[in-house]
């Protein structure tokens, strides 16, 4: 039990990272990338690729990949997303849910249907463990996912409040047009607030790929569960999505406990209930009565 | 005449019919008719590919009702369309005749959507997307916790098999043709009625609408469960040709991407534009579904192109071009002259 609270807790790490991207892309453009669980699968592909055909060192292939990632981002941002953003909220959600097929079946048609995975190529790191005072034992990979995750949210911490681009991200993110009036490129501050959020998106993939086995199709899943983190943590918060991936992680952990499927279940759970807490907090959300009471009414009308 | 000026009510004329929309209207029922006679004279191969293609354009006027005119964009009806197999199979286990229990299946799908839309529907934009692929997600794994299911190795509707094949076919065909029908029916009704009008205010401004009387939530709630009950039927009727229940097929997100490529291509917003886009990916089905996957990255590149160059779709394209409509959904006001003698209508 406090095993598996402790492998959630760690999980939660991994999950903050696939959710970092995601929650900066939906702060600053307003978007919610249908794609980025298929990007995260796409970065460790490319890692997969640099290890297993050109046989790079694993952690070269990482850093090697990241700015590829980075580029994709920008690239995407300028040619498909900008150009979605203009039309309302319909368009940016139908061409990344596109961009989504797009890369899964475009990743099986290349890399074929086998599941790959890095955990061979990283050593004794897959499976080498510490163990802490207490006699609870902690995986060194989940550990060291952890404190990556860490040094990730850190970073982006020191990026947005410290540095000019950080002020211009946050700026844009207000208000785009008043940022505009203040001479700030709003379309170059989104550009490379979408490669920072596909490199991280990309990391979080290679991740995956040491620690878990990963498919073309992995990606809807991987999106599900980031999302979920987002929303658990609270949108726009940064080290919300810290706090939110641990509470998934941890609820994921304690499912598997009781079954098999519980594992996904019980983080679908969590969020479903974080989400119905929430609406039922608000004052615009009327469950039981009154919304049976306005169903009736609009079946008398 | 200026945008200010008061228009006596006598004066302005409402065709709700304009451009011999009722003469198209016509011509569907007798197709509609001609169809339902087709599988005396055609060969099974012909009636099972039609099957097909009545459930691909039953999916795409839902999710045109869904993100066309009531402005939400699901990624999850696949939760219906499965969930509605499930009920269905569920309903045969409990001892119901096979072709009852379809239904029954269907009726339990929009069951569970409107128990749903009590908590969906609050959601945003995105995080309504998102919240629905979640809930088909959660179901999925709760249909394959029953033991009936066998988890990833699925079931059977075993029952089918004691009807003669010929029959069953035929009867597949119709059951497929009529929940088309009929789904396309309430659809084209709902849609010209003052709920389609709602739909499409909230679709643009759902605060404005709200504001000049527009109830947001009942609106939405209709046309949510009309459009998961759509999709229950296409999942019922698809389990009924296939006879096989594999819960990661019919729980699929790739529903969605065809449902997203018929209407974008076709055209979102026009009731005609989706069975265009349905007829289209039939026709790809059948000539490129054999490259597999690729042909599904297609699909999606070219939804995407579709949505940033011609976002209303091939038949937004032909209408805008011919200025014609072939069913009407909505109404041409013309307003007389003070002058004009008046009429006799």
């Amino acid at each position: 039990m406090i095993d598996a609270a402790i492998q959630g807790l760690l999980l939660g790490g991994y999950y903050a990272i696939l959710a970092a991207g995601l929650s900066l892309m939906f702060g600053v453009m307003r978007f919610i990338n249908l794609a980025h669980g298929d990007l995260a699968v796409a970065g460790a592909y490319g890692v997969l690729f640099g290890v297993l055909t050109l046989g790079l060192p694993v952690w070269a292939a990482v850093l090697a990949m990241l700015p590829l990632m980075a580029a994709l981002g920008w690239l995407l941002q300028r040619w498909l997303f900008a150009r979605a953003l203009r039309a309302g909220f319909l368009l940016p959600l139908l061409v990344t849910f596109g961009l989504g097929a797009v890369l899964q079946n475009g990743l099986y048609g290349v890399f074929g249907s086998d599941t790959l995975s890095l955990g061979n190529h990283i050593g004794a790191l897959s499976w080498a463990s510490w163990t802490l005072p207490g006699g609870v034992v902690v995986g060194q990979l989940p550990a060291l996912t952890f404190l990556l995750a860490l040094a990730v949210l850190g970073g982006l911490q020191c990026l947005l409040s410290r540095t000019r681009l950080g002020r211009a991200i946050r700026a844009t993110a207000t208000d785009a047009e008043a940022a505009q009036l203040c001479g700030v490129d709003a379309g170059r501050v989104h550009r490379a607030a979408g490669a920072i959020a596909v490199s991280l998106a990309g990391l979080a993939g290679a991740l995956l790929a040491m620690r878990a086995l990963v498919n073309p199709y992995a990606g809807p899943a991987q999106l599900i569960t980031a999302f979920e983190a987002v929303v658990i943590g609270g949108i726009g918060s940064l080290w919300g999505t810290l706090a939110g991936g641990i509470v998934l992680g941890v609820a994921q952990s304690l499912g598997a406990l009781v079954t098999p499927q519980g594992f996904d279940l019980a983080g679908h759970a969590a969020f479903l209930l974080v989400l119905v807490a929430r609406l039922a907090g608000a004052r615009r959300f009327q469950l039981g009565k009154p919304a049976l009471r306005t169903y009736l009414k609009w079946r008398r009308a | 005449m200026s945008a200010t000026a008061i228009v006596d009510a006598e004066r302005v004329t409402v065709d709700r019919w304009p451009q011999g929309g009722r003469r198209a209207a016509v011509a569907c029922l007798v197709v509609l008719a001609g169809l339902a006679v087709l599988p005396f004279a055609a060969s099974g191969w012909m009636v099972d590919k039609l099957t097909m293609l009545f459930v691909f354009m039953l999916l795409a006027a839902m999710w045109n009702l869904l993100a066309g005119y009531a402005g939400v964009v699901s990624v999850g009806q696949q939760a219906f369309f499965g969930v509605a197999a499930y009920f269905a199979l569920r309903a045969v286990a409990g001892g119901m005749p096979p072709y009852a229990a379809l239904l029954a299946g269907a009726v339990g799908a929009a069951a569970v959507a409107w128990v749903m839309s009590f908590f969906l529907l609050r959601l945003k934009d995105g995080e309504f997307a998102i919240a629905t692929w979640v809930v088909a997600e959660a179901l999925r794994i709760l249909v394959m916790l029953d033991p009936m299911v066998q988890g990833e190795t699925g079931t059977s509707l075993i029952a089918l098999n004691n009807v003669e094949p010929q029959l069953r076919r035929n009867l597949g065909y119709w059951f497929a043709l009529v929940s088309l029908a009929t789904a396309g029916i309430a659809a084209f009704v709902l849609v010209r009625r003052r709920v389609g009008s709602a739909a499409q205010a909230i679709r643009d401004d759902d605060e404005a609408a709200a504001a000049v009387g527009v109830r947001v939530f009942v609106t939405r709630q209709a046309i949510f469960v009309l459009a998961a009950f759509g999709c229950g039927l296409a999942g019922v009727a698809w389990l009924a040709s296939a006879i096989t229940f594999l819960p990661r097929t019919h729980f699929g997100v790739q529903w969605t991407v065809f449902m997203l490529f018929m209407v974008l291509v076709g055209g979102l917003r026009s009731f005609e534009g989706p069975f265009v886009g349905a007829l289209l990916l039939f026709a790809l089905q059948e000539l490129a579904g054999d490259f597999g996957a690729w042909y599904l990255a297609g699909l999606g590149a070219v939804a995407i192109l579709f949505a940033l160059y011609l976002p209303d779709g091939l038949w937004g394209w032909v209408r805008a071009r011919a200025g014609w409509t072939f069913l009407p959904t909505g109404v041409r006001i013309s307003v007389r002259r003070a002058s004009d003698p008046p009429t006799q209508t």
